[in-house]
């Protein structure tokens, strides 16, 4: 078997983001909507890591990155499940396409 | 070298089923638990590229924070209507092709570029220089390189917190 290099973890990471855009873009649950978002965050930090590791064993300045994606991360899904709770009090639904109140 | 190779198609495998069974289950609490399989692949793959303190970080801060956020909002909306009506929208065969259309032009890109990315092989197993561990030296690169966008990550997290907070309120 070959040895795994940067490539194996690139393609990896553009199929978890591939996956996790159909799931943004197809998904009507707000809730799941949100989980594959975290899926695209955690694809953009397989990449940076590789990257990282690619570089050498020193180099950690991928990995600080990917923190910062990580902290990112942690504040969108907490504003965002806040958001939806008071969008469920009003309006009762989770349905991505039934929340249309700017549409006329 | 063997052992690598076997590691990362299992953690591999568990992160692109666990994310392929994230975006198909109609229930979400079992969307939310594929997830946790994904994103402990994801974290398995960090320990394989000797990113030690990702790992705890992924495993502490992903598994055990948000995705129990999740499970309590999941628990907090009702979710059994949604759970019965029609699972994907209706825009979802443009979606797919869109999403195809990218993975084309993303796979023609790594295919012929593949040769590009070995900017120097890594060296399996080898330890760092000094014998400073995987933490010491994040922790050394976040508190000197990184300094001000560290405070500013912080400023970020307090901002989320009241902003999430008051959100959640019942009334302001």
């Amino acid at each position: 078997m070959h040895p795994i290099t940067t490539v194996h973890y690139m393609v990896l990471s553009a199929a978890l983001l591939l996956i996790g855009t159909v799931g943004v873009l197809t998904r009507r649950n707000i809730v799941v909507v949100l989980m594959s978002i975290e899926l695209i965050l955690n694809a953009v930090n397989i990449n940076l890591v590789a990257f990282s590791r690619a570089f050498g064993a020193d180099h950690v300045h991928g990995q600080v990155f990917a923190i910062f994606v990580i902290a990112d991360a942690v504040a969108e899904t907490a504003v965002a499940l806040g958001i939806l709770i008071a969008l469920f009090r009003n309006k009762e639904t989770v349905q991505a396409d039934e929340i249309d109140l700017l549409k006329w | 070298m063997l052992i690598d190779t076997v590691f990362f198609y299992i953690f591999a495998a568990m992160t692109l089923g666990g994310g392929i069974f994230t975006i198909t289950r109609r229930n979400a609490v079992h969307s939310a638990i594929s997830l946790i399989v994904s994103l402990l692949g994801v974290a398995g793959l960090y320990l394989l590229q000797k990113a030690e303190f990702l790992f705890a970080v992924q495993i502490i801060l992903y598994v055990g924070g948000i995705m129990l956020l999740f499970l309590f909002v999941i628990m907090l909306v009702n979710l059994d209507r949604a759970a019965k009506e029609r699972e994907f929208s209706g825009q979802w065969p443009v979606a797919l092709a869109a999403v195809a259309g990218v993975a084309a032009v993303a796979g023609w890109f790594l295919y012929h570029g593949r040769s590009a990315f070995h900017i120097a092989a890594p060296a399996y197993g080898a330890i760092a220089a000094g014998g400073a561990g995987n933490t010491e030296r994040v922790a050394d690169s976040l508190f000197q390189d990184y300094l001000l966008p560290f405070e500013i990550a912080s400023v970020l997290l307090l901002v989320a917190v009241v902003g999430s907070v008051i959100m959640a309120k019942k009334r302001i």
